[in-house]
């Protein structure tokens, strides 16, 4: 059986032959939640871009499949492409305070997907807007609908990006990193409201993060990416019980406790990173051979 | 209450710079060498005839008796008779307005038109080998200044191939009969297509001369701010939303890239604005920027001054407008 998402081998790299993602595969079956952590520029974002067809135009896809409901998603034409991910798929981004229009207001910015290019009556997709701000317990909808983003705080614009990710009612959501610019307050708010939207949605998601506090609480199971390479992938059970690479279990005890965040950051060790840095200099070797 | 606040300094701060620009141009004009009586009488004219023109056009007296004798007239709404035509100097400077406006409105509207219609291609096109084709005709239009596009312009469309007429705003013939000075606007309500095609043909050539280097600049300011706003995190999602990369452009993007560069094109506009004295000279058009040099080849110090203070109001007036659309186009300030 094929997974509803799929990637198979997926290679990306720069136009001057820097790899920026090493053969990834991960499968996501319908309604999974799965985790995607690693350090900054492990090519966290560079995944969901791919899904999504969001690519910057720097980058290139060197081989690999994305399969989505069975589909490659690479082998459909940019419109054809725009079609299955907007019908289907949706964006929560990392940061909420650049990803809303400031000269849209808040309403259009949820309703625009469903009357635009679903081709739901105004009504009907004002009608929508107005339970999903309740769902996402945004008070005064009203009022929300009519602003404009700079008048709401950051917690509440994401409230509202979750509101639209949701909006039409996606098989598949890929929220990336979407609570590292809020306060820490707001950010174990937003976290359980994504993981309740989602489960009662039965939304496929793929969470990126790098709060391990914040896998074990949604996710299901989880990638380990570290320099563009999956180095573990597991049940979130296992991993927190039985990590099966050294960079797995050094991440572990680098994590400050969900809940203690002032506990001390532990680094990973150099000796630890070196080691997977020259794994996986050896398995580019072998990769641009075999090309 | 901001709003009111802002354009309350803004209007004190017109005032002072008319004021400045009065006493700068009063003392600047009768200092330099020349001057309007001797140009007025006849070789061989006496001392005693030298006298008593000075005393009628009040030359005799002191700068600064002369300057607020002015100035009260001005505030009356008396700007003198001008000595050359021998004419109020209002009425001869409002009779030529609405050509100067009506040239360097038409020349901002192609102006936006081209410029903004480059960046969006170059935009649109971005990354590939057009883009630099389009950036290499900015940078040449943006080199030329607007009165050697006037005179290529002249000898392709009005010597060459004579298309347009390259002298003066309508033709005598056609002997209209409008109620305004406001040639074009008026054919275009009245529905008057002959007269309409005739003003063009006269107008096209100077108003597109004018128009280029601000159409570069536009095209460069925009295209520069669009591309910024391209990578901004709402635009991407706007494309994960299904929309296709014309509506990304144009209805995400285009909105707020063109608020920053509009600031700019506003103070680029004065500069259109001060272009129309060669172009309409070079064009005989008959216009304000025609008049001025008129009115400095033969010293006539008031209607110099009315039209300097007229071109002033109008720069400060730009500006002003620019800075009140820009404050109710965005929605930070409007509220805020
Ligand atoms: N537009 C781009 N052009 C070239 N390289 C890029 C571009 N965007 C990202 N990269 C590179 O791709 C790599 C992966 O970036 P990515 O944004 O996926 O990292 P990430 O894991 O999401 O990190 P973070 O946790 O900081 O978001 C990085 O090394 C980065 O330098
Ligand atoms: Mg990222």
């Amino acid at each position: 059986m094929t997974a509803f998402l799929s990637i198979r081998n997926l290679s990306i790299s720069l136009q001057n032959g820097e790899r920026i993602l090493r053969s990834v595969n991960m499968d996501l079956a319908r309604g999974d939640v799965r985790g995607l952590v690693g350090e900054s520029g492990a090519g966290k974002s560079m995944i969901g871009k791919a899904i999504l067809g969001i690519l910057p135009r720097a980058l290139k896809i060197d081989e690999g499949e994305i399969l989505f409901q069975g589909k490659n998603l690479l082998n459909l034409n940019p419109r054809e492409l725009r079609k299955e991910i907007g019908a289907n798929a949706a964006l929560i981004p990392q940061d909420p305070l650049t990803a809303l229009n400031p000269s849209h207001r808040i309403g259009r910015q949820i309703t625009n997907r469903l009357i635009d290019i679903l081709g739901w009556s105004k009504s009907d997709a004002v009608k929508r807007t107005y339970d999903l701000l309740d769902e996402v317990r945004i008070p005064d909808p009203k009022r929300v609908i009519n602003s404009f983003p700079h008048e709401l705080s950051g917690g509440m614009r994401q409230r509202i990006l979750i509101a639209s990710a949701f909006a039409a009612e996606p098989k598949l959501i890929i929220a990336d990193e979407p609570t590292t610019a809020l306060d820490v307050t707001v950010q174990k708010q937003i976290v359980s409201l994504i993981g309740e939207m989602q489960s009662r949605h039965g939304t496929t998601l793929l969470f990126v993060t790098h709060d391990l506090g914040v896998v074990s609480k949604v996710c299901q199971s989880l990638s380990v990416l570290f320099l563009g390479k999956v180095i573990e992938d597991t049940s979130v059970s296992l991993f927190f019980d039985n990590p099966s690479h050294p960079y797995s279990r050094a991440l572990l005890t680098a994590t400050p406790k969900y809940t203690d965040p002032n506990s001390d950051l532990i680094p990973v060790s150099e000796k630890i990173l070196n080691s997977v840095k020259e794994e996986v200099l050896r398995l580019d070797r072998e990769w641009s051979n075999g090309r | 209450m901001p709003i009111l606040k802002r354009l309350f300094i803004r209007i004190l701060s017109i005032a002072v710079t008319l004021i400045g620009v009065s006493i700068i141009v009063f003392v600047v004009i009768r200092v330099v060498p020349g001057n309007p009586i001797s140009m007025m009488l006849p070789p061989g004219a006496t001392d005693d005839d030298i006298l008593r023109l000075k005393i009628l056009y009040g030359f005799d007296k002191s700068i600064i008796e002369q300057f607020f004798i002015w100035i009260s007239g001005v505030l009356s709404g008396d700007f003198g008779t001008s000595i050359s035509l021998r004419q109020p100097v209002l009425s001869l400077v409002l009779g030529r307005l609405p050509a100067t406006l009506e040239l360097s409105l038409l020349a901002l509207l192609i102006a936006c038109i081209l410029g903004g219609t480059l960046s969006l291609l170059g935009t649109r096109l971005r990354e590939t080998k057009i883009e630099g084709i389009i950036d290499g005709i900015n940078g040449m239009a943006m080199s030329i200044p607007d009165f050697l596009w006037g005179l290529i312009f002249i000898l392709l469309f009005g010597v060459m191939w004579p298309i347009f007429h390259i002298s003066g705003r309508i033709s005598p013939f056609l002997d209209i009969d409008y109620s305004t000075q406001f040639y074009l606007v008026e054919s275009i309500v009245r529905f008057d297509l002959k007269v309409f095609a005739d003003l063009l043909a006269h107008m096209l050539m100077p108003a597109v001369a004018l128009s280029i280097p601000l159409a570069a600049i536009i095209s460069q300011l925009l295209k520069q701010s669009l591309k910024e706003t391209m990578h901004l995190d709402y635009v991407t999602l706007s494309r994960t939303k299904g929309y296709s990369e014309n509506h990304v452009i144009l209805r995400e993007a285009l909105p707020n890239a063109v608020l920053p560069t509009m600031t700019l094109v506003g103070v680029q506009f004065t500069f259109l604005i001060g272009g129309t004295v060669i172009i309409e000279r070079l064009f005989s058009y008959e216009g304000l920027g025609n008049m001025a040099i008129d009115a400095v080849i033969n010293r006539d110090l008031p209607l110099i001054q009315g039209i300097v203070i007229l071109f002033a109001l109008i720069f400060t007036l730009v500006n002003l407008l620019v800075d009140l659309t820009y404050t109710l186009l965005n929605p930070k300030l409007r509220n805020g």
